[in-house]
């Protein structure tokens, strides 16, 4: 090596920062790894699926600035998409099931973003809700959803024809993998160029048009995604539980998802997995116990406490708390 | 996190576990549990629900607690409504919990895959809350019963019966939701089939905030009888809107098909008197019926729900077939079941079919006005029995693959 | 028997009055959010439990401390619109300089604290609250049966509106409160107490809801959920209206009412959807709403 690279502080710290992802990457991937050998592996299976839904919510909220209220389309088009093509051909592969869930979805945010991307703000929200109803009508009236008794009897398969996902720790494993691609693909996207600019127009918006960026673009890009995402979110669901259902498509999973990112913490890598675990630990704990009736309200109250003081989420927070202390 | 032995014990104290030299080693591990599955705070919460478990802790205390030596364990959890979680709940119980039995299951969709479930881990399952008649139809399997009432048996004896008594014009209101549509498509054959004619209908969103607009469309229809096919807020909101335009005043009537009595004591008798409809069960309907709906008054507050009496009558039923048979394997407990008939105070001539569809009496009845009710919980009258074998959709009408047609 | 759309004339007129009743209390159920949003810029989804809370306060007050339905009219206003100043005043205000989205947060938060407490203390079924004897009954008008108590409600829901948009536009409190909230500093530099103003506003807005609630109370059925349901359509209407439009809220209520009422008489099962796909289209082509102003 000829030459002695200098680092700026602010290379620095971006090098720190980076280094601190990989670890933190990595402690993640081993906990994953190990985890379905103390916890029931089908409950890690749904804080999973929650958290990549979640991840790819967060991706539009919290470094494209964009909030959604109609993200459920997404997760129920995967669902029940992959849910059809599964029951109708039974020799079809999981694997191909999967994939084609998420291409219906990807293609969905094609159609939602052209529309929503005109408007802004609450409007930009509004119009995803409305898209999201009509939606959900157009599942409630299909025949092949099932209306109401849900899309049952999705098969799990033999991933590549090979391996059984009827045993939950192998399916656990492929579930595993589908995270990690899908956050890889989250963290790519955030510290790209693309991201880079995202970012610039989340902060200022004139000021990124004025230097000449296509901002439309980058934000429909950004949506499709984001949706694309939420919908392996839910193909992938839909084949650990082996249904789908209008739950997946109601405004109150569109709801579900923001609390899980705003307990996590908007605008980071990791808030959206620690936020899909504890609401999705939450339901499912909390339900079984004498606290059971006082769930909605717990959480409403998580909500408000998030929101008049742990602004960042749990993650930010923390992340402000290390950043202050262990300069 | 989720523990191995992470049980909810509620007011039933696990006894001591006696040695395991006692008869009954065909009961396999140290007991029998029994889960409960149901809306517990949700939508449909009143109808079984938390005191739903109630019936069920007192089928266990009558039971003694134990069965051939063992102790019976009861555990619960909330489905909220949605089948993913309802399904891998009871995924858990069936992997970790070792539950013998489940039961409740509240909302078709939570029951068909449940019930999938259990069939595929050879568990055992009896869906009392439930309505779809598809639930014994093309959902069927051969481990899990049908207990209470299903779409089928609330709308075709209740259509059949209105129109022999006179009301052969009908208007159909029905939810716009897969037990909307069944119960809709029933009455229509039952009503055509007894000589009457449907003069109209219309199908709301479920669930709807407003009925105004339809009560219209059935008052202008000038059909003798409103059929109302809607549930839970959707009924209460239909028939204090009919009440509030007169419809009864004006010479028509409501015929409600899917009814519990909690409904009728939200809407009050004075909005709702006259509606006639089926229901499985009633607490007044005889001695038996209201010694247990007494106990369970004194425990809960308030009059049971057919339902929440089926529950006990399940669980007693099932305890009775492992007392019997000495076993929790699900196919001899079927087959004890099957060939013994279910009578108790809840099901009268009662048995479970081949389809897993327990069949009993239901009974036409009419909601009494102000002026006959005597007490707070003096809600209706039994106008007429429709005996089991009629009630229920016939066998050979059947999709159930279990039925050799 | 004259046919439009193929269907019957009389029945058509009597659909389209029950679409305008529905209307104005769509109109009225809005205006709450409209006042909220308009002046403050929040988002206040807690406007479905407030309307909630209203109906409660009624149904309680007639079964424990006998209050009748026309005392209810003004308590119950009054104890949200109070508890609306608490909130505002508590919580609202140490946000109020942050991004407009954790309002809505925050309010949606306290939605489900208010729907979930009222769940366990008086259960999910609900029950029916009765019609004042004063407008119990109804009056045949030739096209269809029209009880009084919907009569009621669509002169009581106009008056409210009408009385609203007055305050708000024509006296010098809503020219306050609108200058107020536009530009604070300039206010208070004229010795207006601006943050009193605000937490006015707010407690207006969910004594507005309230009252709605006090005014459905007899017509549909008093559960812990009927504000959620209804609050999606009344987000809808705001936003079609044009968000901070008083006029643009209680007009597009009133063509919602009609709209869903049409929709019910020719494919009901799109009653529910229909709002939304009006909204999408309105704001594909006029996207601040019909009478907004540009954001």
């Amino acid at each position: 090596m000829n030459t002695i690279q200098t680092l700026t502080p602010s290379m620095e710290r971006t090098r720190r920062a980076s280094n601190r992802r990989t670890v933190l990457n990595v402690v993640l991937l081993a906990i994953g790894l190990l985890a379905p050998l103390a916890i029931y592996p089908v409950f890690l299976m749904k804080v999973l699926c929650f958290a990549l839904f979640a991840c790819a919510f967060n991706l539009l909220l919290g470094f494209a600035g964009l909030l959604s209220f109609g993200h459920a389309a997404f997760l129920a088009t995967g669902g029940y998409i992959t849910g059809a093509f599964l029951t109708s051909y039974p020799g079809l592969t999981p694997e191909l099931g999967i994939l084609l869930g998420t291409l219906a979805a990807t293609l969905l945010g094609a159609v939602f973003g052209t529309f929503a991307i005109r408007r802004q703000g609450i409007y930009f929200a509004m119009v995803t809700l409305a898209l999201a109803q009509m939606v959900f009508f157009i599942f409630v009236k299909a025949p092949f959803t099932g209306g109401e008794d849900g899309l049952q009897g999705v098969p799990r398969g033999h991933l590549f024809g090979l391996f059984d996902l009827s045993n939950n720790l192998t399916l656990y494993y492929l579930v595993l993998v589908i995270f990690v691609i899908g956050f890889a693909i989250v963290q790519r996207t955030v510290h790209s160029p693309f991201g880079q600019v995202l970012k610039a127009i989340r902060e200022n918006e004139p000021r990124a048009v004025s230097l000449g960026y296509n901002v439309n673009a980058h934000k429909l890009v950004a949506f499709v995604i984001s949706a694309g995402l939420a919908g392996l979110a839910g193909s992938t669901k839909t084949v650990v539980f082996q249904l789908a259902s209008l739950n997946d498509a109601h405004w109150h999973m569109s709801g579900e998802v923001i609390l899980m990112t705003l307990l996590g913490g908007v605008g980071t890598l990791f808030g959206p997995l620690v936020g899909a675990g504890i609401v999705v630990t939450l339901q499912t704990q909390l339900a079984q116990s004498p606290v059971g009736d006082w769930v909605s309200v717990i959480l409403g109250i998580i909500f408000v406490i998030c929101v008049l003081s742990f602004r960042s989420g749990i993650v930010g927070e923390i992340s402000n708390l290390i950043k202050k202390n262990f300069k | 996190m989720i523990r191995k032995n992470s049980k909810l014990v509620h007011g039933i104290a696990l006894a001591s576990l006696i040695a395991a030299g006692s008869a009954g080693a065909a009961i396999s591990d140290e007991g029998v549990v029994i889960g409960y599955l149901d809306d517990m705070n949700g939508t449909y919460s009143d109808l079984a629900g938390p005191a739903g478990r109630v019936a069920i802790e007192m089928a266990i205390e009558d039971f003694g607690k134990t069965v051939k030596g063992k102790p019976v364990t009861l555990i619960s959890a909330d489905h909220r409504n949605d089948p993913a979680t309802g399904s891998s709940i009871a995924r858990e119980w069936l992997d970790q919990e070792s539950v013998d039995l489940i039961t409740g299951l509240n909302s078709s969709s939570v029951a068909i895959s449940v019930t999938r479930l259990v069939r595929e881990k050879n568990g055992f399952a009896i869906v009392t809350t439930a309505a779809s008649d598809s639930i014994t139809g093309e959902h069927c399997t051969p481990n899990h019963f049908h207990w209470v009432y299903d779409t089928f048996a609330v709308s075709d004896p209740a259509a059949r019966a209105i129109v022999e008594q006179g009301g052969d014009t009908w208007f159909m209101l029905s939810a716009d939701y897969a037990f909307g549509h069944s119960m809709e498509a029933a009455v229509e054959k039952a009503v055509s089939e007894s000589g009457g004619t449907l003069a109209g209908k219309a199908r709301h969103p479920f669930p709807s905030s407003d009925f105004s607009s339809y009560i219209l469309q059935a008052q202008s229809s000038g059909a003798k009888v409103i059929g109302l096919a809607s549930a839970g807020t959707d009924l209460v909101n239909a028939i204090n809107t009919a009440s509030q335009f007169g419809v009864v005043e004006s010479g028509q009537s409501l015929a409600s098909l899917m009814v519990f009595i909690t409904d009728m004591k939200a809407i009050g008798l004075d909005k709702a008197k006259g509606t006639k409809f089926v229901t499985g069960w009633y607490w007044d309907m005889d001695e038996q019926s209201r010694e247990w709906a007494k106990r369970f008054h004194d425990r809960v507050g308030r009059m049971p729900t057919m339902v929440q009496a089926g529950n006990y009558s399940a669980v007693t039923s099932y305890l009775k077939a492992v007392e019997a048979t000495g076993s929790d394997d699900p196919k001899v407990i079927r087959e004890y079941m099957m060939a013994n008939p279910i009578d108790d105070f809840f099901s009268r001539n009662g048995r479970v079919r081949e389809d897993g569809r327990m069949v009993h009496d239901m009974y036409l009845a009419e909601v009494k006005s102000p002026e006959e009710s005597a007490g707070e919980w003096d809600l209706y009258k039994i106008l007429a029995t429709i005996p089991a074998e009629e009630a229920f959709r016939p066998l050979s009408a059947s999709k159930c693959e279990l039925v050799k047609n | 028997m004259t046919m439009i759309f193929g269907v019957p004339l009389m029945a058509f007129m009597g659909q389209l009055m029950l679409g305008l009743i529905n209307g104005a209390f769509y109109a009225l159920l809005s205006l709450g959010l409209a006042v909220i949003f308009g002046l403050l810029k929040i988002v206040n989804f807690a406007h479905g439990a407030q309307y909630m809370l209203g109906a409660f306060v009624a149904l309680l007050g007639l079964e424990y401390l006998g209050i009748n339905y026309w005392v209810a009219l003004l308590v119950a206003p009054l104890v949200v619109g109070v508890l609306g100043v608490v909130i505002e005043r508590l919580l609202l205000r140490r946000i109020s300089d942050l991004d407009h989205l954790y309002g809505l947060l925050l309010t949606f938060g306290l939605a489900l604290i208010f729907e979930g407490t009222l769940i366990n203390l008086v259960g999910v079924s609900g029950s029916t609250y009765p019609i004042t004897p004063a407008l119990q009954g109804g009056t045949n008008l030739g096209f269809m049966y029209l009880p009084t108590y919907r009569a009621w409600v669509l002169v009581a829901a106009l008056c409210v509106c009408f009385a609203t948009w007055f305050i708000i536009e024509r006296t010098r409190l809503g020219a306050y409160l609108r200058a107020g909230t536009e530009n604070a500093t300039l206010m208070k530099g004229f010795g207006v107490n601006v943050p009193l103003l605000i937490t006015f506003t707010y407690g207006f807005g969910a004594a507005l809801a309230a009252f709605a609630g006090v005014l459905a109370a007899p017509l549909y059925p008093v559960t812990p959920t009927m504000g959620a349901n209804l609050l999606v359509v009344v987000f809808a209407v705001v936003v079609i209206g044009g968000m901070g439009s008083i006029l643009g809220a209680i007009i597009t209520g009133l063509l919602m009412g009609i709209i869903e009422g049409l929709t019910k008489i020719f494919y009901p099962e799109a009653a529910n959807t229909i709002i939304f796909i009006v909204m999408a289209i309105v704001l594909m082509v006029r996207p601040a709403g019909l009478f907004g102003k540009e954001v």
